[in-house]
């Protein structure tokens, strides 16, 4: 699970989060981690983000509030995460046990020409979280705790928010479908049943 | 009726949006402070099968709405005309995804506004959300609301249109200080 450069590989650890992942809903930031989830393999109950930079938890919330026997976790990078960065007050007030926030952290905006975000200068975002009321925080380096990772996920004692620092470097481009409204109504089948396309 | 007090209409018409929310099944209330809406406000809060959202930026309020309409669940937005900017770019989520969406907006800086710095973003509000493709209702009046809103929410949640509903400045009256 580890780059050459002795970080976590972005991609391994993706799948390892999602591998036996049940009823789970899963929502990917704009870049690099809605490739990712679609490279370990596209699902109903994914839904890639190919824009709206900063929604990826708000999102995450709506959802969260609305389903809440069921996991929603939030994978995203950190210069998405930066963008909605007040959204950890949001989620923090609702308190959402259901709720996990992932962010991938390579202290780059991979998809823009690799400027460094204010993560690379020290800005701490479990800090920033735990600061907000987060009551579950996690910061992830190795392989080693992957496995408790992915528990805190699953245990439904959140919301919960994570950073794991990954390697820096682009992985092979896995493009999810690319038509939103397709992406939106399956998920809403996969959650709501058939009867999804009969309401709103 | 008592000629000294406001009219019961003026008072009532944000009673009426919260009665239309009800009746529509709406169970996530995003807003942002906003004294036009606080009786509103106030009402969701205290409202059990509602959940109020308060939020830090407007934005947030497309995102939390996209997330309801996935788990199943209605939702509405509150907000003043001068975030309708900030709204801009995420209402792209809306467009490409087809998502259901109903804003409720009170107006500044367009009748007896004594901040000037409201008056830009007044002067915009429709237009803006004409850029992205919300459709825009206007309430000028206190008698009009209710009709007003429960024509949008039906083009919402029932037809899955993207509708912004205008409460003119002058139906909620200048901020006085």
């Amino acid at each position: 699970m580890l780059a050459e450069s002795g970080k976590l590989d972005r991609r391994e650890l993706t799948r390892a989060l999602l591998e036996d992942r049940g009823e789970m809903v899963v929502i990917a930031g704009l870049g690099a981690p809605a490739w990712d989830i679609t490279a370990v393999g596209d699902h109903p109950l994914n839904l890639p983000l190919w824009g709206g930079m900063g929604a990826a938890a708000m999102i995450g919330l709506g959802l969260a509030l609305a389903q809440p026997n069921r996991r929603v976790l939030v994978l995203t990078g950190d210069g998405e995460m930066l963008m909605g960065i007040g959204a950890l007050a949001t989620i923090a007030v609702k308190k959402p046990r259901n709720l996990s926030i992932v962010v991938q952290d390579n202290e780059h905006y991979g998809e823009t020409g690799m400027q460094e975000t204010a993560t690379k200068h020290g800005v701490d975002l479990v800090a920033m979280a735990k600061g907000a009321g987060f009551p579950q925080t996690m910061f992830v380096t190795k392989p080693g705790e992957v496995p408790a990772l992915k528990a805190a996920i699953h245990a439904g004692n959140g919301p919960f928010f994570a950073v794991a620092k990954i390697d820096a470097t682009s992985k092979k481009l896995v493009l999810p479908p690319r038509d939103g409204a397709i992406i939106q109504a399956r998920m809403r089948e996969a959650i709501l049943g058939p009867e999804a396309h009969h309401q709103l | 009726m008592d000629g000294s007090a406001p009219a019961p209409a003026a008072l009532a018409w944000p009673d009426a949006i919260f009665a239309e929310l009800q009746r529509w099944g709406v169970r996530q209330v995003a807003y942002v402070p906003d004294g036009g809406h606080a009786r509103l406000i106030r009402a969701v809060h205290a409202e059990p099968t509602m959940r109020a959202i308060p939020l830090t930026t407007e934005e947030e309020g497309i995102a939390v709405l996209a997330g309801a309409a996935l788990g199943g669940q209605r939702g509405v937005l509150l907000m003043q005309s001068s975030g309708v900017g900030n709204c801009v770019n995420m209402l792209s989520l809306v467009k490409s995804c087809g998502f259901p969406f109903l804003a409720l907006v009170t107006m500044r800086g367009e009748w007896g506004e004594f901040n000037p710095w409201q008056v830009p973003m007044g002067s915009t509000t429709e237009a803006a959300f004409g850029l992205m493709g919300v459709g825009v209702r206007r309430a000028d009046r206190a008698e009009e609301v209710a009709e007003t809103v429960a024509a949008a929410a039906r083009m919402v949640f029932e037809g899955g249109s993207a509708v912004a509903v205008l409460l003119g400045q002058r139906l909620i009256g200048a901020k006085v200080f």
